[in-house]
């Protein structure tokens, strides 16, 4: 498979105090590393599965492939073209190449336009007015499967699918290559949750698009991608085919993440590997392995040194000193 | 303990009358947790809200009862229900960052909402650093001084849980409190919870989308769709012998339940009917494979097919089995 987007060994640096606080401070990094030495690719019609907790980085690496964050290092490539250090016009017309789907599906339409405008909105954006927008809302409404009444309808009068349909509707105006998806399913139901993975699983095949999707739901993500990446403080810890790594984690904080997944039957008897103490903070980041003070494995190796990445086959990876036995 | 007797609770919108609540029973045992589960709409947040007495001003409960500790929770005035909230039935929100006040430290915080009890600060202090260590959060003592923003999530939801425990409710109302985390502390969180819930003895009414937590947590599930609860028993009823054809098609839309990986996740087709204008007969007839000509002719009666589980649904009892 032809890789769509390549990332390779990025990092994302948020900066917590003015140069002069620090100073003043005796503050010797003024940063907190969001994202810190990340790479992945996602093949042409793939779908690639974002893991990990709050504060991991998920989103902040999705928004740097938008170009709304400047990573300090690395290098994302989009088709080929390097998108980091890409001046801000040009930046301005890539982005058409890729959708986005933002966490809150109603938060993220402004309430005091319709539906239909809203719709149009993206062409606008992109100097393309002097199209029949009426013609193309009601595309994409069809395409989403939303009656095309809801043109003149506003965000408030949706239940929540019918937002996220919305939502879809507009991540896929300019006919992206690409959809970045932050929780698509987050606060609905599961019936409704399925309504919308199976429009977003249509859409892919008919339009041969890849997706990004991020999300804390592991069942969605065994369901609905091909290959899945763990991050746990700006790291991808283990990534690779999704049935390989559900079947067979390398990684203890897989394990956990996974073992953790609660089953919907009532006698289920769950062999959890258990986590104890906290999750650090970002700004008091653990020396060696970031996983060190939680994982029931760790040495001290682990506390002095970052594993490197062990590659096994099937472009399954992972960085642990301890990984789990593989029978 | 708790026990919601044919609740009614009805909107006056610009569109007509919304009927929110229709005769909802529900029961909460002394020392129980029971989970609620429904689709965004189906009246859950409208049902705790009638609780603790904090409806919309459009909202009116035209008939029901809400009996809490031996009395009706709709019979007492603004200020005897300030009395009993936050001391015998308190909430833990869904979002954790919201419910913290992002500009007092924590032990601040804590403290303020003793502000009932005759005890001095340095009493109150103490306690804090009780309730903050009984939910697991490391170095208490220190970490009051730390401001919202300065802890993890799961940090904050469990500071979240500890302020509303700090009184020893009778009853703890908690609304989606894990949404926002991820697998490893969801389960953290419901496992304190639940420990929490056995050494004070309170009762817990759960909201969660989340079917999976809800059988590892609940003793007894309560399930609503558009604004009736349908169905109600024991989680083992629920998830092993469901009777209401919706309960039957949410449990089998749950992607945690199918082993074989699917694109093509199976779905609830049709949408929950307008609570302005319902239907003459049952409120998930349009929805139903089940659905019969009395179904859209009569509402059913909520029945007790077996001993503590109850079906609002037609056909409840000759089902169960299947």
């Amino acid at each position: 498979m032809k890789p769509l987007l390549e990332i390779s060994d990025l990092h994302v640096r948020f900066r917590t105090h003015s140069p002069l606080s620090a100073m003043m401070n005796g503050i010797q990094d003024p940063f907190v590393d969001a994202v810190n030495g990340v790479s992945l690719h996602i093949g042409e019609g793939e779908t690639y599965g974002l893991v990990g907790e709050s504060g991991s980085g998920k989103t902040t690496l999705a928004r740097s492939i938008l170009g709304l964050v400047q990573p300090q290092q690395g290098s994302i490539r989009y088709a080929g073209t390097e998108l980091i250090g890409m001046p801000a016009a040009q930046m301005k017309r890539f982005r058409s190449n890729v959708g986005a789907m933002f966490q809150d599906p109603v938060g993220s339409l402004s309430p005091r336009m319709t539906i239909g405008s809203l719709l149009a909105e993206p062409f606008k954006i992109h100097g393309l007015s002097d199209r029949d927008l009426g013609h193309e809302a009601t595309r994409l409404l069809d395409m989403v499967g939303l009656n095309r009444d809801f043109s003149s309808r506003y965000p408030h009068q949706l239940s929540g699918g019918q937002a996220r349909r919305v939502g879809v509707a507009r991540a896929l105006a300019l006919n992206p290559k690409l959809i970045i998806a932050d929780e698509p399913t987050a606060g609905l139901d599961v019936s409704v949750q399925g309504e919308i993975l199976n429009l977003l699983g249509k859409l892919q095949a008919e339009l041969g698009i890849s997706i990004l999707v991020i999300t804390h739901n592991l069942n969605v993500v065994r369901h609905i991608t091909d290959r899945m990446g763990i991050m746990y403080f700006g790291r991808v810890l283990e990534q690779g085919p999704t049935s390989a790594i559900f079947h067979q984690p390398s990684h203890p904080y897989t394990l956990a993440l996974l073992s953790a997944n609660p089953e919907p039957d009532p006698d289920a008897e769950i062999d959890r590997l258990e986590l104890h103490g906290e999750v650090p903070s970002l700004f008091n980041r653990p020396g060696g392995c970031e996983f060190h003070p939680r994982c029931p494995f760790s040495d001290d190796t682990c506390k002095s040194a970052f594993p490197d990445i062990t590659e096994l086959d099937n472009a399954h990876s992972f960085r642990c000193h301890h990984p789990l036995q593989r029978a | 303990m708790l026990e919601i007797s044919r609740l009614n609770v009805e909107f006056t919108t610009e569109r007509g009358v919304i009927k929110a609540l229709r005769d909802v029973d529900l029961e909460v045992p002394r020392g129980s947790i029971v989970g609620v589960v429904g689709e965004s709409g189906c009246g859950k947040s409208t049902m705790i809200n009638s609780i603790i007495g904090l409806l919309a001003h459009n909202a009116a409960v035209r008939s029901g009862s809400i009996t809490f500790e031996g009395s009706d929770l709709l019979q007492k005035s603004q200020r005897e229900l300030r009395d009993i909230r936050g001391t015998r039935i308190s909430m833990v929100f869904q979002d954790p960052m919201t419910a913290l006040n992002p500009v007092l430290s924590i032990g601040a915080q804590m403290t303020d909402i003793q502000y009932r009890d005759p005890i001095g600060m340095a009493q109150k202090k103490q306690r804090s650093i009780r309730m903050l260590s009984r939910v697991g959060i490391p170095d208490p003592e220190t970490r009051l001084e730390n401001y919202p923003h300065q802890f993890s999530g799961g940090m904050r939801q469990r500071i979240a849980i500890a302020m509303a425990l700090q009184a020893e409710p009778a009853l703890l109302i908690a609304d989606e409190p894990t949404t926002a985390l991820d697998a490893t502390l969801e389960v953290q969180i419901i496992h304190r919870l639940k420990d929490l819930q056995q050494s004070m003895g309170c009762s817990i009414l759960f909201i969660s989308h989340h079917l999976g937590v809800i059988a590892e947590l609940c003793d007894f599930v309560v399930v609503m769709y558009g604004g009736e609860v349908v169905e109600r028993g024991t989680v083992r009823d629920i998830f092993h012998r469901p009777a209401h054809p919706y309960t039957i098609k949410l449990l089998e839309c749950d992607p945690a339940r199918i082993a074989e990986t699917t694109r093509a996740l199976p779905t609830i087709p049709g949408e929950i009917p307008d609570l302005v204008n319902l239907p003459p007969g049952c409120i998930f007839a349009d929805r139903c494979d089940r659905c019969i000509k009395v179904c859209r002719e009569q509402i059913p009666q909520t029945t007790e097919f077996a001993e503590h589980h109850w079906a609002r649904c037609h056909l409840a009892g000759s089902m169960a089995e299947t």
